[in-house]
């Protein structure tokens, strides 16, 4: 989907990292894993959890408005003020 | 009656009738048509409907006896609750106004609304027959819904508290995303023509995983533009997964039944697009705590096989070998220390016989014991045959040396 397109370079994405973790878990408990290999899952297993928690509670939702020019082609604006609501 | 009795009695009265232009004629009809009518509510049927590109609207309104020409001014557009159609039963309030070139007559409308909840069920039911006959309602057609998106579009009106709901409950469970507002109006008679071009261009512009579509409450005439087979078309054509966010749990529009997920308000669409991060949080904590007790399972299973293998006769055998081989080595050692010393004294001793042997060559012992050597020129003289008489020589003792001449 598109998702892959984007934000791959550094980062994981949230689901790259959970499934990934989940893989890691399941490797784990099919039982026989060289002791170096379960070290690696180990220092993989802490980054991925990391990341993972960082996203959950750290990232803020982000607002932006696709507008569409004269000649067809697509802007994205930023909607940085918390919009106003009507309660 | 009376009007048009007294009217023909003043006419006979006067024997002078005055002749009238068309103009002047057209300008009294119009005077009193329009005075006359200057606010009337009719009930009738749209036919003929033309939507001008100048976005005036065109049509007529008709019953089984009388057909009246009808107009809808641009300006009023935008208050119209549904899109007009030909055939549909309405209620319409304006004034009549005379259009004097062509000598016509038509109503202006200001306001108009579908007859009764009746009539719009109708044209709900008989569109909802027809999408279902060809197949876009059908569930095999519905995608699934991405798990985790990134990128979410919503095709809702920007001021509407809809929006404000839909990002609340985002930002609650799930805040990681970034939400691509796409404005429309939701209501009105472009409204369905909007959000469906929305749907659209959300497809041309690709960045998305997802997208919600949806208001919040309102009258079926305020939700009519959902139940427009443009917006039906436009969400059947979407490649990206769309979920519908009309209303109340009630409401059921024709966009709930093609898009691939119908929520029942725009906040449950919100619940349904995106997984509580709490719940996740969870899961990852789980997936963590599995990973580290099974290493150091991993770890304290080599730990014990370790002990167990420093304790077992296998592991511990290698180790009398090395004693054994220490041993051997020490014993080679020993033997070979001997052996090497046995053949320093044997060569000691032979030096020693050497020693003997050099001490017994040294001359100087032989001048100990009387001899002497001489030389003459620094050469020594072994013959007396080659001295002569008065020759330079030189005599050495075993402790000494002296010079003298040849007599």
């Amino acid at each position: 989907m598109s998702s892959s397109k984007r934000e791959k370079d550094s980062k994981h994405t949230f689901e790259q990292s959970l499934k990934r973790l989940e893989q890691i878990v399941e490797e784990l408990e099919q039982g026989e894993v060289p002791l170096d290999d379960a070290l690696k899952m180990y220092e993989e297993g802490i980054e991925l959890s990391k990341a993972c928690v960082e996203k959950l509670t750290q990232a803020e939702l982000r607002l932006k408005k696709l507008s569409k020019d004269m000649e067809g082609s697509f802007h994205l604006i930023e909607e940085d003020e918390e919009p106003k609501t009507e309660e | 009656m009376n009007d048009q009795l007294s009217l023909l009695s003043d006419n006979v009265e006067k024997p002078e009738r005055k002749v009238l232009t068309v103009t002047e004629l057209t300008k009294r009809i119009k005077q009193t048509l329009e005075t006359g009518f200057s606010s009337v509510t009719i009930e009738g049927e749209i036919s003929n409907f033309k939507f001008h590109s100048s976005g005036h609207m065109y049509f007529a309104l008709k019953d089984s006896g009388a057909t009246i020409s009808a107009v809808i001014w641009r300006s009023r557009v935008p208050f119209l609750s549904f899109t007009p159609e030909d055939g549909m039963k309405v209620v319409a309030t304006g004034r009549i106004t005379v259009y004097e070139i062509r000598g016509n007559y038509q109503i202006d409308i200001t306001s108009m609304r579908p007859v009764g909840a009746g009539e719009l069920q109708l044209a709900f039911e008989k569109l909802k027959r027809k999408l279902a006959a060809e197949g876009l309602f059908d569930e095999e057609h519905k995608k699934p819904l991405p798990e985790f998106p990134e990128q979410i579009g919503i095709v809702t009106s920007e001021t509407g508290a809809a929006l404000q709901d839909m990002l609340h409950i985002l930002r609650r469970r799930f805040p990681a995303v970034e939400v691509i507002l796409y404005p429309v109006r939701v209501q009105g008679a472009r409204a369905g023509e909007e959000i469906a071009r929305a749907i659209n261009d959300f497809n041309k512009f690709g960045k998305i995983d997802v997208m919600i579509v949806g208001r919040g409450g309102g009258s079926l005439e305020d939700l009519w533009a959902f139940n427009e087979e443009v917006v039906a078309r436009a969400i059947y054509k979407s490649k990206i997964p769309i979920i519908s966010a009309v209303g109340h749990e009630i409401d059921f529009t024709i966009a709930d039944f093609v898009s691939d997920l119908r929520a029942p308000t725009p906040s449950a669409a919100a619940e349904l697009v995106v997984r509580d991060r709490f719940a996740l949080l969870d899961i990852v904590r789980n997936n963590w705590y599995h990973i580290s007790e099974n290493v150091q399972n991993v770890v304290s299973y080599r730990k014990e096989r370790i002990r167990n293998l420093l304790k077992s006769y296998s592991f511990n055998r290698p180790i009398d070998l090395l004693r054994q081989y220490n041993q051997r080595v020490d014993e080679l050692e020993r033997s070979m220390t001997a052996v090497v010393s046995h053949r320093f004294s044997m060569l000691n001793g032979q030096s020693e016989s050497l020693r003997h042997q050099l001490i017994a060559l040294d001359p100087h012992m032989v001048l100990r014991r009387g001899y002497t050597i001489v030389r003459k020129d620094g050469r020594v003289v072994g013959s007396c045959t080659s001295l002569k008489s008065s020759d330079e020589i030189e005599i050495t003792f075993h402790d000494g040396k002296l010079s003298s001449k040849v007599s």
